[in-house]
Parts: structure tokens; C-alpha cells; sequence
């Protein structure tokens, strides 16, 4: 006899969700730079924001309280807001 | 009373329906309007005509009956009364018939109706009632082992699991009076919604009863408030899982352990109740080791931690009292802890002395040169309460004590002092450090009555308000 189970999961779609497109160039776009709050991701964000700078892209930097919590709503709408591209850093 | 038609439930394997037998034979051949249905033998009783198979008992649950025989009188299709067992008087009542089964004795008990043997109720509620279990239905291959099943589909924490199936889940459920379909919160770090049947189908794959869901769903609710900060703590590479202590009479109520070996192995309620968190975090938030838990080692304790609180031995105030709950209260507190580690002193027979042990062996929690940092849980057992207790220290006075004890001055933990590059910045220079925040060190009773060993269970490098600070939820039953 076949068993029936009940999912323990959120039942998420397995329908990947599709990403936004991609930026076809940097020129004249604005890119942030979001710092989580873990040591010396500062020194990543710094190296990244020089390099972008020399190509003449924009950059804005961002940081959020702390890297044990997702980033406050706020802080998500301005990027959004402000930014066409962003780059996390992650790891210490 | 013409108009009146009779439902009569019966089972051969009762001595008291046998005895009936002649009673219903008679009233049907004066021509009442009778029904019976027999749940065991079709066949019973023989001297009735039209007796009604109620071998699958729908008919039985849905009049509710949970004695045979039971006559049900019916006006219109409508129940009026009914009556459990044989009673003469009331039989003779109920028929309006004087003079029925004269030779009889005047009263005998029922049997039990098959309907409400143990563990039917939820069959047949299953089967014939209204409950509605949302979550999608996994149908398991006829050749497929459950067990392994559940494995394969990355429901398990490494063990085996108890396969959540519809009745086990309908039986879990009853150990709470709240709705199925009410949502508890948003499960990180997918931030999924998790309703009372989510908590209850991971319960049951924990192994737990359904008397210990009450405690589940708390400490559910408790993990999922903000200061608990159970996204970080999932994400964190550093050791910590959530932690469950449980305080007030439900401890006792479902058998949980707070003697000995109240941190280890052997005690269902203990292993499964802080299991089912676990579980409840990994497959409703998603939460998986190599997914979003990126812990360097992660610790035991991550498969379940929870103990009771000894109340009843301890000399002190509980800690859900400490937190501001009543003693008559239930309370989960959830703790973002570390694995134990253990503190002997079979020498101090007075409370400075101790102390004194206690607050050196605490230094290490984290590294010996962080101060404010962790939080830690200190584990007293009884040989070591009664140091206290004997001398008539309050708990408060022991805290006071190791925190002096434990206060360096901020130079001594600088980086680079001793020798080990890691250390405390550099403004800490002319403070004195506290090794915890006020309120970080908590003190618990636990443990068997022998043995001159304490317990210490450092937490999360990130405490209080930028990490997770231990929280106390009352368990509502």
C-alpha cells in the first residue's frame, strides 16, 4: 500500500525565480557597494569602489547595522533606488 | 410516541447486548420503527430483522456513540435523547412501553463502543469527520521505505525521522487547542510563514507526543522573536544553536529530565522538543548546513538541546521567575548556546572559594582575553547549590561575586598581550572589562544528586543587541 506523507517544507515552487536582466555595460550606471558590517570587508569595498572609479563608473557605498541581520528595509529601498548593480561583501 | 423511530448500536462481543437481544426482538415485532447496527457481526443480533453493517463505524462516529448498547430515539430524523446500557426504567421510558422485560434485571452496564478504542477517534475523524490538513501530500511508492523516503527528500537532520503521515499528524494536533492553519511567524532564513500543522508534522517526524506540541510551538514562537535573532544564529560560523530550557509544571507534566544526565541523552520530551525546533527551522526556513548555516563546526547541540529546570532542589529563584514569569507559569527560554563545558571542584566547601572556580573556568568562554562578548548559561548542580545554599548565598549574590571576579583590567586583554595576537581593541585600554554584559551570565539548577560538577555553556559571539539575546516565551496550553 502506498503511504501518504505530509510535507514538513514551505512548500517553495521549484520554479527557480527568474533573475533580472543582466547590465550589458557600467558606463553610466551606478553600482553600490554594500558593507555587511564583518571585519575588513571594508578593505574588499575599498579595492572594488578604486578599480570601478578608474573605468569612471559610479559607485555609492552602503552598510548595514549588522551582518547578523538582513539588511533593514530601508537600506534595501535605497539601494534600489540609487543603484543600477550592487556587490556584497561577504566574508571576513 | 408513534412517530418515533429508534437507533440501536450493539456489538456481539458485549455481554449486555446479548442480554438486550430478546428485548429488541419483541419491540420490533410490535412494530417500532427500529434500526440496529451491530459494529463486530452483521449476523448480531440474529432475532432482528435489517440489522445494519457497522463494521468501517461511520455510523458510530457520527452519532458519537461511546457505550453499547446506546438507543438513540429520533423525532423526524432529529435525535431527542438517548440512553447508554441497559436500564430498565429508562428503556421502558424511552419506548413508552411499561411492562418491557419484566423478567431482566433492572440494570447493566455497557461495553465500550469499538468507535473510541484507543487511537480510533483520529482514524475515524480522518475518514468521516471535517479536518483539513493543508500541506501538500507526498505519496510515498509502494516499494519505497518511508523512513528512507524521508531522508531522500532532505527532510532529516542526519537521523531518522518518524514519517509524518495524516493520522500521526491528526494525533500530534491534538495535543494543542490552536488552529492548524494559524500562523506562528515567518521561518528564517527563507522567511517562510509556519502555521500550527507545519510545527506538528515536524513534531511528529521528531518523535515527539502530542502532549509535548504545547512546548514545540512555544519555543517555535520564542525563536522566532527579533531578539533571538535566529536568521544570524542559523548563518553564523560560529558554533551556536538555540537552546531550550524549559521551567514552571509542564516540565514535570510530560516526564521531561532535569536530574541527571539532564544534558545528555535518554529523555524523549528533552531529545524531541528541541529536535522538532531544529527541524522546524531547517524544513519550513530552509535553514541547512552548506546552505545558509555556514558553521565552521556547529556542536552537538544542534541536533536538539533542551532540559527542564530543577525547581523543586533548587535554592533559588527559578530562571523564568528571574525573567519575570510567575512560578505557576510555563515558560520556554531559548538560549543561542554553544556546546558544555564542564567545571569540577570537589574541594570548595564555601561559596567565595567556588566562585572563584567557576569565574576562572567561565574566562574561556569565547577566548580568555574577550570580555562582553558571549553570553553563557553556568549549570549548577546540586552538590554544588548546596555550597550556596548552606551558607545562604542568593543567587544574585553569586553573580555579583563571579562578576568581580571575572573583571580584568582592559589592558591585560589587548591584542598582543601574553603573547597571542588576538585580543580586545585597543580602547578598552584603561576600562575594567566585566567578562559578560549585565544580564549576560544566567544562572540554571539542573543535574543528579552526585557529583561535585558544574556545567558551563558559552553562547554566540554576537549577544544582545547585535547578535541574539535569550528569550522567554509562556507556553500556552
Amino acid at each position: 500500500m502506498t503511504e501518504r506523507l505530509l510535507d514538513p517544507t514551505a512548500e517553495l515552487s521549484p520554479a527557480a525565480r527568474a533573475p533580472l536582466p543582466r547590465l550589458a555595460t557600467l558606463q553610466g550606471k551606478t553600482v553600490g557597494l554594500l558593507d555587511i558590517n564583518k571585519p575588513r570587508g571594508d578593505v574588499f569595498l575599498d579595492r572594488l569602489q578604486a578599480l570601478f572609479e578608474e573605468r569612471g563608473v559610479a559607485v555609492r557605498r552602503y552598510s548595514k547595522p549588522t551582518m547578523t541581520r538582513v539588511a533593514p528595509l530601508e537600506v534595501k529601498q535605497q539601494i534600489a533606488s540609487e543603484c543600477d548593480a550592487v556587490i556584497e561583501a561577504l566574508a571576513d | 410516541m408513534n412517530e418515533s423511530e429508534y437507533l440501536v448500536f450493539v456489538k456481539r462481543d458485549c455481554p449486555t447486548c446479548a442480554l438486550v437481544e430478546p428485548v429488541l426482538a419483541d419491540l420490533q415485532g410490535e412494530g417500532r420503527a427500529l434500526k440496529v447496527w451491530c459494529q463486530d457481526d452483521p449476523a448480531f443480533p440474529a432475532s432482528v430483522t435489517g440489522v445494519g453493517e457497522d463494521a468501517d463505524l461511520e455510523q458510530s462516529w457520527r452519532h458519537a456513540i461511546e457505550t453499547v448498547p446506546t438507543v438513540i430515539r429520533l423525532e423526524g430524523g432529529e435525535e431527542r435523547e438517548r440512553t447508554v446500557g441497559w436500564d430498565r426504567a429508562e428503556w421502558q421510558r424511552l419506548f413508552g412501553a411499561d411492562a418491557l422485560a419484566a423478567d431482566l434485571p433492572d440494570f447493566r452496564p455497557g461495553c465500550g463502543s469499538k468507535s473510541v478504542e484507543p487511537g480510533m477517534a483520529e482514524t475515524l475523524a480522518l475518514r468521516f469527520g471535517d479536518i483539513r490538513l493543508d500541506s501538500r501530500r507526498v505519496n510515498i511508492g509502494e516499494l519505497e521505505d518511508p523512513f528512507e523516503a524521508c531522508f531522500e527528500r532532505g527532510w532529516s537532520d542526519g537521523l531518522p525521522l518518524v514519517p509524518p503521515t495524516e493520522l500521526r499528524v491528526v494525533r500530534m494536533l491534538a495535543g494543542t487547542t490552536r488552529e492548524p492553519r494559524e500562523v506562528l511567524g515567518l521561518v528564517p532564513p527563507d522567511l517562510q510563514p509556519c502555521t500550527v500543522e507545519k510545527v506538528a508534522i515536524n513534531a511528529v517526524m521528531a518523535g515527539c507526543k502530542p502532549e509535548y506540541l504545547p512546548v514545540v510551538i512555544a519555543a517555535v514562537e520564542a525563536a522566532l522573536m527579533d531578539e533571538f535573532c535566529m536568521h544570524g544564529l542559523l548563518a553564523t560560523t560560529w558554533f551556536s544553536g538555540p537552546m531550550v530550557v524549559v521551567n514552571g509544571p509542564i516540565a514535570r507534566a510530560i516526564g521531561m529530565n532535569s536530574g541527571g544526565n539532564a544534558l545528555g541523552q535518554g529523555n524523549r520530551a528533552n531529545a524531541t522538543i528541541g529536535r522538532a525546533l531544529q527541524l522546524v527551522i531547517r524544513n519550513v526556513g530552509g535553514g541547512r548546513p552548506g546552505g545558509v548555516d555556514r558553521s565552521t563546526l556547529g556542536n552537538p547541540g544542534k541536533y536538539t538541546f533542551c532540559f527542564a529546570e530543577d525547581e523543586e532542589h533548587s535554592p533559588w529563584e527559578s530562571l523564568a521567575v528571574q525573567r519575570g514569569f510567575g512560578q505557576g507559569q510555563s515558560t520556554v527560554t531559548l538560549f543561542a548556546a554553544d556546546g558544555v563545558q564542564g567545571v569540577a571542584d570537589q574541594k570548595s566547601r564555601d561559596p567565595d572559594s567556588l566562585c572563584r572556580s567557576f569565574a576562572a573556568s567561565l574566562l574561556a568562554v569565547g577566548h580568555t582575553k574577550f570580555a562582553f562578548m558571549s553570553d553563557a548559561f553556568l549549570v549548577v548542580s546540586p552538590e554544588h547549590q548546596r555550597v550556596f545554599a548552606d551558607a545562604g548565598w542568593s543567587k544574585q549574590q553569586m553573580l555579583d561575586r563571579i562578576t568581580e571576579l571575572t573583571t580584568r583590567p582592559g589592558a591585560d586583554l589587548l591584542p598582543g598581550v601574553d603573547g597571542i595576537a588576538e585580543g580586545m581593541p585597543e580602547f578598552v585600554q584603561d576600562m575594567d572589562l566585566p567578562k559578560f554584559k549585565p544580564g549576560g551570565l544566567n544562572i540554571v539548577c539542573a543535574g543528579g544528586q552526585a557529583g561535585l560538577f558544574s556545567a558551563i555553556i558559552g553562547g554566540w559571539l554576537a549577544s544582545g543587541d547585535i547578535g541574539s539575546a535569550p528569550v522567554t516565551r509562556e507556553i500556552a496550553q
